[in-house]
């Protein structure tokens, strides 16, 4: 399809914004038979990983597509030690639009609303975001409990969630205690994990189970599926702060016990991968794997975010290359 | 229509397709029909056929048939060459295969596209399995020609090798085929298959490109006529052929004592055994790696699922949604997980079983497929044992699902089958994924894993699945010979059998009589008669005329006593240095014995002697003769063990009754196996006379069966029976011929040879080659990490 074709396409209402009434997880009982002994082969789970990219291609307008879907999903993320009310004031106009206005006209869709699922922040920088969006439906995150550890007393944990839910975050990513995983302590995660989510209120409760801590991925499914079982709206991977972050085989898993849980309950929960994705390749990878191991509903924002920073500016190089053929140049395109 | 705002809500994936160009445009610059390509050069296009796309249905190039004449001109050009091309050292023999490999490395996305239009297979499996295995096997060969002569001491060369490859993966088959024929000096002459002779076509032109010697690789292209007429082709040394289980047995037949070296990879019907502990998720993408890869045409697909009761339930179900997420079509899609089936002739095949299935009332499931050669992944449930399902092999992209109990269950349906080709086992357990793959009986074995193949492992079947090994160290050795020895005066065929009273016999101090041996008992014979044992002058005993059977009877006994096979070699080795003892302190009588059929003393003395070093000797083997662990992916150990072919009929030479019956029955039960041996026709009795020394060094009833009379007769009952593993044969060219004719009902493996021909107090007689020939290797694949 050429530009000019793809110019010439009518632009319906909007399609894309992340505000979430999506039904919440109300979880339930602990229970371990949900996990126990439940068999997770790695070198398996390596090989289905590494064939997913190679199965599926988009190319043309199905890959301009699947780009701006993947937009739609970003939580947009900040979380450096050098952050500032300007940093994230910046951050938000990128999130508010995340492609240039050219590339957008090029695409044909300059009528679609179109911004990044949320912003992810600190907790003393989630007034600053809630500011900036203000007039949006873009929500804000707030990573909390200790992020990225999470080894601080259960109180001032759980006083960190009331604050920035207080502050106006709209969802929150909670990390767990890793302990609890690694000793096989699972009514401690359990309790810990609902705990967090009383303290959430109305906020969604995004739990980071810091995969690269977990390292086996039995460790992965069961702490996702008490997670689940103990009211998480999203399962997320990594804080970012991981040695590893993201990966495929880990969200492969991850998925799987989402399904199941989704099986055994009729609840639906959403999944976020985080760190270290960072091309315009991963956004598709990752989104193959969401379409093919759970359908097309999680390919929405409210049931999957893409935890990233760099990739946007990937993916509008990408866009940009889609409408004009030729390579970009990120100095072209707005800084997040 | 396909706006980015109307994609947005589907989010369907849309067409990728493969750009095939560069191919469009070289099948047009052959528009006129291709010709062979012998002797380094391609000929004018005699009389062609059409090849098709099957996915477009339209006829795509021309293709000579291939005649008579042009196998000869091609196997000419290949025995002109044979001679300079072996005696090249092997780092020059590396050079050519190395840039074979580069050359074809360099042309990877042409043949990938090419392969996916004449074949129909997706291009993501010819572009990221298919030819990066090519290119794979073609550099570990190279490395092969490089080290032959350390690696392969006195072996050489067997000539001309025949080669008849399949459909399925027709430019792989041809790297199987072609690149071990070249690493140990051999030319080649080969046929593709009529349905896909293209990318061989294409692998000549970069031979050129590379400069290979003229005539070392030749093609001629035709139907299973042109096949035939190469692998009957007396110019012929070595036949190598993939394809189905009905050709390999009239191939079998074709070329009985011929002389020709013969491997065969034939059909299967593989279990896939899924565990109650398995990760269901990992096996149900290990069905879609195997049964629906390559559209299920796959000599080794798991095409039967075998489940444990209490996972059967959720193991059907996810199964069944992974099916819905399969996308069949255009091959050339990217996208595309399911292509077309090779041929409408193929397609109705599938459809004709299937529907067969349905009529015995299976429960079908399946989804859609385009118009065209297109077949749906298909589950058949609800099958039982007895379905034509679960017996005939389908090729084709239909896979069968039916529960067990236990694990014994599971081992007892999976080697429920007249195939041994492969098997692929799911449980977390490792003491019962091993212990599995120890019991199932099949070349290859993947544990939590399906379909991973690899130059550096053997593939090859157990059964009706074939012998010889293709890759690893055990396949190169299928492409080298040894030099056999040649009987001066070859053996003749034994006079008559007498069955009536003997004129006089020497008298003995208690009368004895030489019964048959069976299950550890000594057994009359079924027929009630006797023949005369003659000797230096006149008759000197009595033997049992056996018949069929006794033969069945004794190889029921053989079948009873697996467990000797599952003993540990140095529990065998002990067994077997008793017996050596025993024997020793008995020589004095084994020599008299010797000396009543005329042997001088001093060489009844260096028999019995030589028996007993020889026993030793095996005895010694017994623990030692193990396998290997090959080099293949990371994170995989994959183990290539050695295992005993099952149940061996041996066939004595007439001369040196006693050394030629140890020399043989040896090495078979040394490596486990359980034999039923036929001694020397003329004088039987210096091995009816071991039975009590057999008896009292523990050997257990069974493993050892003697069964006395004629010899060509009880090998004849040996070679056509189902449940016989193997037979060797020393005797004569025409009880050869008969053994390797009458073995292809169950294609066992033989071994053949002058009964003459060896020296058998010699270095001859023993050695490593007869415990290889004693063994099959088993490859189980091991992938680990948490």
């Amino acid at each position: 399809m050429t530009v000019e074709s793809l110019r010439a396409v009518t632009v319906p209402e909007a399609t894309a914004h992340a505000a979430s009434n999506h039904a919440r997880n109300p979880g339930m009982k602990l229970s371990p038979e949900m996990f126990e002994g439940h068999a997770v082969n790695r070198s398996a789970a390596e090989r289905r990983a590494a064939s997913l990219g190679a199965r599926r291609s988009v190319k043309k307008q199905w890959q301009a597509a699947w780009l701006l879907n993947a937009i739609r999903c970003i939580d947009l993320t900040t979380l450096a030690g050098d952050d500032t009310a300007e940093r994230v004031r910046r951050l938000c106009a990128k999130a508010r639009r995340p492609l240039a206005a050219h590339i957008m006209d090029g695409l044909g869709i300059s009528g679609m609303t179109l911004t990044t699922g949320a912003v992810c922040v600190y907790p003393t920088m989630v007034p600053h975001a809630v500011k900036a969006l203000r007039g949006t439906d873009i929500p804000v995150a707030s990573v909390a409990t200790g992020f990225p550890a999470g080894l601080m007393p259960l109180k001032l944990r759980l006083e960190e969630i009331r604050y920035a839910v207080a502050e106006g975050a709209a969802e929150i990513d909670i990390v767990i205690t890793r302990e609890h995983v690694l000793n096989g302590n699972w009514s401690a995660l359990y309790d810990e994990v609902s705990a967090m989510r009383e303290a959430c209120g109305e906020a969604h409760l995004k739990a980071i189970l810091a995969t690269g801590d977990l390292q086996t991925l039995r460790n992965v499914y069961s702490a996702s599926m008490i997670a689940m079982q103990a009211g998480a709206d999203f399962i997320k991977t990594s804080t970012g702060k991981e040695g590893v972050n993201a990966t495929i085989p880990v969200s492969l898993v991850m998925v799987r016990a989402l399904r199941d849980y989704l099986d055994a309950t009729g609840h639906s929960v959403g999944f976020k991968p985080a760190g270290g994705m960072r091309s315009a390749k991963d956004a598709l990878n990752w989104q193959f794997l969401m379409k093919e191991e759970l359908g097309r509903d999680w390919l929405e924002p409210t049931l999957f975010r893409l935890g990233a920073s760099s990739m946007l500016g990937d993916i509008e190089r990408q866009l940009e290359h889609n409408v004009t053929g030729r390579y970009a140049a990120s100095s072209r395109h707005a800084l997040a | 229509m396909d706006t980015i705002t109307d994609i947005m809500q589907t989010m369907s994936y849309g067409p990728a397709p493969e750009d095939s160009g560069v191919v469009r445009d070289w099948l047009k610059k052959h528009e006129a029909g291709f010709g062979h390509f012998i002797d380094g050069a391609f000929t004018a296009p005699g009389e062609t056929f059409d090849v098709m796309n099957p996915a477009t249905e339209e006829v795509i190039a021309k293709v000579s048939q291939g005649t008579a004449a042009d196998v000869d001109a091609a196997v000419k050009a290949a025995r002109s060459a044979q001679k300079d091309w072996a005696a090249l050292p092997g780092h020059e023999r590396a050079k050519y295969l190395y840039a074979l490999a580069r050359h074809i490395q360099q042309h990877a996305r042409f043949l990938a596209v090419l392969e996916t239009i004449d074949n129909g297979k997706p291009i993501r499996e010819s572009r990221d399995i298919d030819v990066p295995l090519v290119v794979r096997h073609f550099y570990h060969h190279a490395g092969w020609a490089e080290i032959l002569a350390d690696e392969f001491p006195g072996a050489r060369a067997h000539g001309v090798c025949g080669q008849v490859i399949p459909w399925n993966f027709p430019l792989l088959m041809l790297a199987w085929k072609v690149a071990p024929a070249l690493a140990a000096g051999n030319t080649v002459v080969l046929k593709p298959a009529e349905y896909t002779p293209l990318t061989a076509l294409a692998l000549a032109e970069i031979v050129r490109e590379i400069g290979l010697p003229k005539g070392v690789f030749n093609i001629v292209t035709g139907d299973g006529e042109t096949g035939a007429a190469i692998t009957g082709h007396p110019g012929i040394d070595k036949v190598a052929f993939t394809g189905s289980t009905e050709v390999g047995r009239l191939i079998r037949r074709q070329t009985a004592g011929t002389g020709k070296g013969l491997t065969l990879e034939l059909g299967g019907k593989s279990p896939f055994i899924v565990f109650a502990d398995a990760d269901l998720d990992a096996a149900v993408e290990g069905v879609v790696d195997s049964i629906w890869f390559n559209q299920g045409q796959v000599c080794c697909a798991g095409s039967r699922i075998l489940v444990a009761e209490a996972a059967a339930k959720r193991f059907e179900e996810l199964l069944r949604r992974r099916m819905q997420t399969l996308v069949i079509g255009d091959p050339l899609e990217k996208s595309t997980d399911v292509g077309a089936i090779v041929h409408p002739v193929q397609l109705e095949r599938i459809r004709s079983l299937v529907e067969q299935g349905r009529a015995e009332g299976v429960t079908i499931h399946q989804g859609e497929a385009p118009a065209g050669c297109f077949y749906p992944p298909t589950l058949a449930t609800e099958v039982e044992p007895a379905s034509i399902l679960s017996s005939e092999e389908i090729f084709g992209p239909v896979v069968t699902l039916t529960s067990f109990r236990t694990p014994e269950d599971g081992v007892a349906l999976a080697n429920n089958t007249r195939y041994g080709l492969a098997a692929s086992i799911w449980s977390e357990n490792i003491n019962l994924a091993i212990d599995v793959a120890a019991k199932v009986k099949a070349g290859v074995v993947w544990i939590n894993c399906a379909n991973l193949f690899d130059a550096g492992a053997g593939f090859g079947g157990y059964r009706e699945s074939g012998f010889g090994r293709e890759g690893g160290r055990e396949g190169m050795g299928a492409y080298l010979a040894h030099p056999a020895p040649k009987a001066k005066r070859p053996e003749e065929k034994p006079g008559t059998l007498s069955a009536t009273p003997v004129a006089e016999m020497a008298a003995s101090a208690i009368d004895r009589t030489a019964k048959l041996y069976v299950g550890g008992k000594q057994a009359r014979p079924d027929s009630g008669y006797s023949y005369g044992v003659s000797g230096a002058k006149g008759a000197v005993g009595l033997a049992g005329l056996g018949n069929r059977k006794d033969v069945r009877n004794a190889v029921e006994a053989a079948h009873k006593a697996g467990g000797w096979g599952a003993q540990t070699g140095h529990n065998r080795a002990q067994v077997l240095y008793y017996l050596a003892e025993n024997l020793s302190a008995r020589a004095a009588e084994f020599e008299d014995r010797l000396k009543s059929f005329g042997q001088g003393g001093d060489a009844a003395k260096a028999e019995v002697a030589t028996a007993i070093r020889r026993i030793f000797w095996y005895a010694a083997q017994a623990d030692k003769f193990d396998g290997a662990v090959h080099q293949t992916k990371s994170a995989h150990v994959t183990l290539a063990m050695h295992e005993p072919l099952g149940v061996l009929g041996i066939a004595c030479p007439t001369a040196l009754p006693l050394l030629g019956f140890v020399s043989l029955v040896l090495p078979a039960i040394a490596m486990g196996n359980r034999v039923v041996a036929v001694p020397s026709q003329t004088h039987p009795l210096a091995a009816t006379d071991l039975y009590q020394v057999l008896d009292t060094s523990d050997v257990p009833g069974g493993v050892v069966n003697i069964v006395t009379g004629e010899r060509d007769v009880l090998a004849r009952t040996l070679a056509e029976h189902d449940d016989v593993d193997a037979v060797w044969y020393f005797g004569t060219a025409a009880g050869g011929r008969m053994v390797e004719e009458a073995s292809s009902g169950n294609l066992k493996q033989t071994w053949t040879e002058d009964g003459a021909a060896r020296d058998w107090t010699s270095s001859e007689g023993q050695g490593r080659s007869f415990l290889s020939r004693a063994t099959q290797v088993k490859n189980i694949w091991v992938p680990y990490g948490e």
